[in-house]
């Protein structure tokens, strides 16, 4: 099985525990996941305003080289970059009016007409793989290990590129449970965890962030399950700022649910690059029997 | 809490404006207020998101652009996902802080972060953070 790839910036770099965890799976998985040529940046948020074209410009050269390189299914795993590119894919679908007008500025590229199928991981798994094919590639399922899968808002909303039901999603809970987990369900999984307001509202973000880990601690979860590197900077990274600050703030280990996904398919642990999470994550790992103490260090 | 709402600070272009830049016609909200309870954001905004719509409603321009609300709003779009009469309320708040935006008016300005407030940032961080927040 082949299909196009979209990386993005955050993944070369931050969070290379996301793409390389995620590459190495799919390897495994019998998945040839061909990035794209000359990818740019999608702009991370799609615009909002109705008169702007421009920062429609990025996401559409992306979906044009996905087209060219000969894709009909170009496969996101950041979640920001999934909405930001499938929205973009819808306009270009629907919206004849806009296609054309962004169509004519490019005049130097081919034009788009949106046919190319921008998926996610989670719903690439699902719908085209299929979690039972996923269940027998599992080597070491992790059983017992009560992890609370977190959606935040871009797999979900707006409607037109929801993964999944908007309010009562079972997607991830799906896939968690394939690889064997104890699934934690939790109201807050789909509540916003301040996103890019950690640069304008810091403090308030810390706040809410830390509101999504008691309701998850609440509910039993040992763990978050993650798919976007903004939602891991403020539910996971930033945990240091929230022990000692907020009554009763502890320890949540946070991976991204690629990682989730090698050690359940037995990946060597280099693979999943367990150095950018905090430490807790290899730590519970450990705990659990998950992974051989020998080949963490 | 009262609210002064007099002739001499209605603006009656404010409607339009919005509706210009994000295609949305404010006067569509009911006032039933689903979007305040269901915003992440709400105890930290001058102005829930279903007064702002009030406030827009009645062209109260200088207090919907010198409030809060539209720049603690982080775009989550729950508010859209649940408002029963489809007003894109996202939309709306983007139109608010692009009429401050346009106008070259920064609400955060990149060269005052500091480098370690910005070392650890996923690069998502500050691309959607300028593109939201920056003219
Ligand atoms: S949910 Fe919609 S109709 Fe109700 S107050 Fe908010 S914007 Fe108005
Ligand atoms: S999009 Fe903004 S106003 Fe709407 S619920 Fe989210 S934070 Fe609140």
């Amino acid at each position: 099985m082949k299909i196009g790839y979209y990386p993005g910036c955050t993944l070369k770099t931050k969070a290379r525990n996301l793409e390389e965890s995620a590459l190495a799976a799919l390897k495994v998985l019998g998945v040839e996941a061909v990035e794209l040529p000359r990818w740019n940046c999608c702009g991370a948020v799609y615009s909002l305003a109705d008169d702007d074209l421009i920062h429609l410009i990025a996401p559409v050269r992306d979906l044009i080289r996905a087209r060219e390189s000969g894709h009909d299914t170009l496969l996101t795993l950041c979640s920001m970059c999934y909405n930001t590119l499938a929205r973009a894919n819808d306009i270009m679908k629907n919206d004849a009016e806009k296609a054309k007008t962004i169509n004519m500025f490019m005049d130097e590229e081919p034009d788009y007409d949106g046919s190319v199928k921008v998926v996610h991981m989670l719903d690439f798994m699902r719908d085209q793989y299929g979690w039972d094919k996923l269940k027998e590639k599992v080597k070491v399922p992790l059983n017992g290990f009560k992890v609370g899968p977190y959606y935040g808002c871009t797999l979900l909303r707006p409607k037109e590129v929801a993964l999944d039901k908007v309010d009562r999603p079972i997607i991830f809970r799906e896939f968690m449970e394939t690889l064997g987990a104890e699934v934690i369900d939790y109201p807050m999984a789909t509540q916003c965890c301040g996103s890019y307001q950690v640069l304008g509202a810091p403090d308030i973000t810390l706040k809410i962030s830390h509101d999504i880990i008691r309701d998850a601690l609440a509910h039993g979860a040992e763990a978050l399950a993650l798919t976007c590197p903004l939602c891991d900077f403020n539910l996971g990274k930033r945990q240091d700022l929230m022990i000692g600050k907020f009554d009763g703030a502890k320890d949540m280990p946070a991976f991204y649910f690629t990682q989730l996904l090698a050690v359940a398919l037995g990946l060597p642990v280099e693979a999943c690059h367990f150095d950018l999470n905090r430490s807790s994550a290899l730590g519970i790992l450990k705990q659990k029997g998950l992974i051989k103490e020998a080949s963490a260090a | 809490m009262s609210r002064e709402i007099t002739s001499k600070n209605i603006d009656d272009k404010l409607k339009q404006k919005i509706r210009e830049i994000s295609g949305e016609i404010v006067q569509q909200c009911m006032q039933c207020g689903t979007c305040s309870g269901s915003c992440p954001m709400i105890e930290h905004l001058d102005y829930s998101p279903r007064l702002l719509m009030a406030l827009l409603q009645w062209g109260q321009a200088e207090k919907v652009l010198g409030s809060n609300t539209a720049w603690i709003c982080a775009s989550c779009h729950v508010c859209q996902a649940r408002c029963p009469r489809g007003v894109e309320i996202p939309r709306v708040m983007e139109a608010v802080r692009l009429l401050k935006l346009r106008a070259n008016v920064n609400h955060i300005e990149p060269s005052n972060l500091q480098p370690e407030e910005i070392i650890d940032l996923p690069q998502i961080a500050m691309v959607s953070g300028f593109r939201k927040m920056t003219s």
